[in-house]
């Protein structure tokens, strides 16, 4: 496969795989700077539409809701997903391991319907017997998105921990640190890079969903995703162009940054050696 | 760790154990038992499962709504499944070249390309897929580009159908197939293929005897993390579809917002489960195995 016929192939495999993955972003972008309300005929560059998005105070409400919902229930995910790896890793055996295993995984593959479905019902039968939650909003999409975000935080824990070096912490319980220092000072560190990127996913997937949302949202609390979606199921419009430019803006940015520190920590252990 | 004591211990395993219990294992139940209730025009809109009466305690339970579901929605059922299957194949088709390539690519470029394919999934779902609907309208691009290069005289329907399910499903879940694919592919042994070639094998051989047997693993993990998505998928047939192209993750939708009819939408849910309960005992299997080895 080292041939040059199997150079060619490789290449246009890549072209043709990429192309398909950013063609319609590409085009998506390029009609936000429209000047035409049509988002299939150009009319020439301009802005406007980015005026308009920044005036409509129903996307800059929802953004506002979103952000809110997704860093609390980030962080909420992060404790117990950090929670839950450490205690499939370290302890092999308890009563309830099965059943607490299958509980970590399922929700990664339950579709988003079900999931937002059975919480809803949840919801609604508690607040039959028990009261609570009053009315549905902030709260009970932050917990819908903590529970499925959590199980994705404890896989990357896990995987995390199990290439994690246990002779250091053993050392630090030989020269006497407590326990709870060990983990404080030793392990939580250790994993830090699975617990930025585990919060980093957690935050984006609650900024995404929009099904799980629907289901166990009330009138008080309008995410982003389903500001969104009412607006595309009526029609195409540059707005939405403009908006779904600006998060991607915001996403290449970060994505670029994480690529260029990574790179540049690669190129000085190369240095390095 | 080893001596964080008893409490420390029921901390770590009973604060995550006992979320889930409430907010994922319970629903579950809840779901599978409205599943058997009746719907009524009432808040929240079905009869429980048990009433106490003057007669004693009477069982409303029914088989209703699955006899409902199994006389009018086996169509909607098939209709996913083979949508989800055919996505997974042309997924495969389109994934594999494309991870071999992310593969063999020196150094530096593995990681861009690498970052490209992961990148999607940190962008907004729903306006990747609200991004075809501008090129496949009719007075969209690529029908505009079909009539000016004289291939069709009248736009061509490209939206609102089958057609439109199927790329939005495999333009969605192309990156779930490449990045387990790409992990297969470069963990392989270069020394076989080299051994293969000089043993005189043409390439198409090596592949077929030697790299596809190899990578087997990444290719089954691809599959599921397609297929079963795929199957309960609501945004793409939403936006993409239209009446024909029915699937199980919108007909749900449809009887829980549109018909209020809770019943019939866990009845769905529940049925949704048990079609994916052999995919999904196949992928833990899987995901066990991986972390064993």
């Amino acid at each position: 496969m080292g041939t040059r016929g199997g150079a060619a192939f490789r290449l246009s495999a890549l072209a043709l795989g990429f192309g398909f993955l950013y063609l319609p972003i590409a085009v998506l972008v390029a009609y936000s700077f429209n000047a035409s309300r049509l988002v299939t005929i150009w009319a020439g560059f301009s802005t406007r539409w980015y005026g308009v998005l920044l005036e409509d105070d129903k996307f800059r409400a929802a953004a506002l809701t979103s952000l809110e919902i997704a860093a609390m229930a980030a962080s909420i995910a992060l404790v117990l997903g950090t929670c839950a790896g450490l205690a499939m890793n370290r302890f092999p055996r308890f009563r309830g391991r099965l059943l607490f295993g299958f509980m970590l995984l399922a929700p990664l593959v339950v579709p988003e319907v079900i999931l937002g479905l059975s919480l809803l019902l949840l919801f609604v039968a508690a607040q039959g017997v028990l009261g609570v939650p009053a009315s549905r909003g902030v709260l009970t999409v932050t917990i819908a998105h903590a529970t499925f975000t959590a199980c994705f935080v404890a896989v990357l824990v896990r995987a995390q921990l199990a290439s994690f070096d246990r002779t250091l912490e053993e050392a630090a319980l030989d020269l006497g640190a407590r326990p709870v220092a060990v983990l404080w000072r030793i392990t939580l560190p250790g994993i830090s890079p699975a617990l930025v990127s585990g919060w980093l996913l957690a935050f984006t997937m609650s900024l995404d969903d929009l099904v799980v949302a629907s289901f166990v949202s009330g009138p008080s609390a309008t995410t982003l995703p389903m500001a969104v979606y009412s607006s595309v199921r009526i029609g195409v419009t540059p707005e939405i162009n403009a908006l779904a430019t600006l998060f991607l803006a915001v996403v290449f940015t970060m994505v670029a940054l994480a690529f260029w520190l990574m790179a540049r920590q690669e190129r000085r252990r190369i240095g390095a050696m | 760790m080893i001596g964080l004591g008893i409490w420390g211990r029921r901390a770590l395993i009973g604060v995550p154990f006992l979320w889930l219990a409430v907010f994922f294992l319970l629903p579950s139940v809840i779901v599978a038992g409205i599943s058997f209730a009746e719907s009524a025009d009432a808040i929240p809109p079905f009869r429980p499962l048990l009433s106490l009466t003057s007669a004693g305690l009477q069982s409303h339970a029914t088989l209703a709504n699955y006899r409902e579901l199994a006389e009018g929605c086996l169509r909607v059922y098939a209709t996913s499944l083979g949508n989800a299957a055919l996505a997974t194949g042309l997924c495969l088709l389109i994934g594999y070249p494309v991870a071999f390539a992310i593969a063999r690519a020196p150094g530096m470029w593995r990681h861009l390309l690498l970052f490209l394919v992961i990148l999607p999934f940190w962008t907004s779902f729903l306006i990747r897929v609200y991004a075809w609907i501008a090129l496949l309208q009719p007075s969209g691009l690529i029908n505009r580009l079909l009539l000016a290069a004289g291939l069709v005289e009248t736009p061509v329907p490209l939206l609102y159908n089958g057609f439109s399910v199927e790329l939005g499903l495999v333009y969605s879940y192309l990156p779930f197939m490449i990045l387990p694919l790409y992990g297969s592919l470069s963990r392989l042994d270069e020394t076989l293929l080299e051994a293969a070639a000089d043993l005189g094998a043409p390439p198409w051989r090596v592949f077929v005897a030697v790299i596809l047997p190899l990578t087997l693993p990444g290719i089954a993990a691809g599959m599921l993390l397609v297929f079963i998505p795929a199957v309960g998928e609501f945004v793409i047939p939403d936006l993409l579809g239209g009446p024909d192209t029915l699937m199980i993750g919108k007909l749900l939708w449809q009887e829980f917002f549109d018909n209020v009819d809770w019943p019939a939408a866990s009845a769905v849910a529940a049925a949704l489960v048990a079609v994916l309960t052999l995919p999904l005992l196949v992928a833990q299997r899987l995901i066990g195995r991986e972390r064993a080895a």
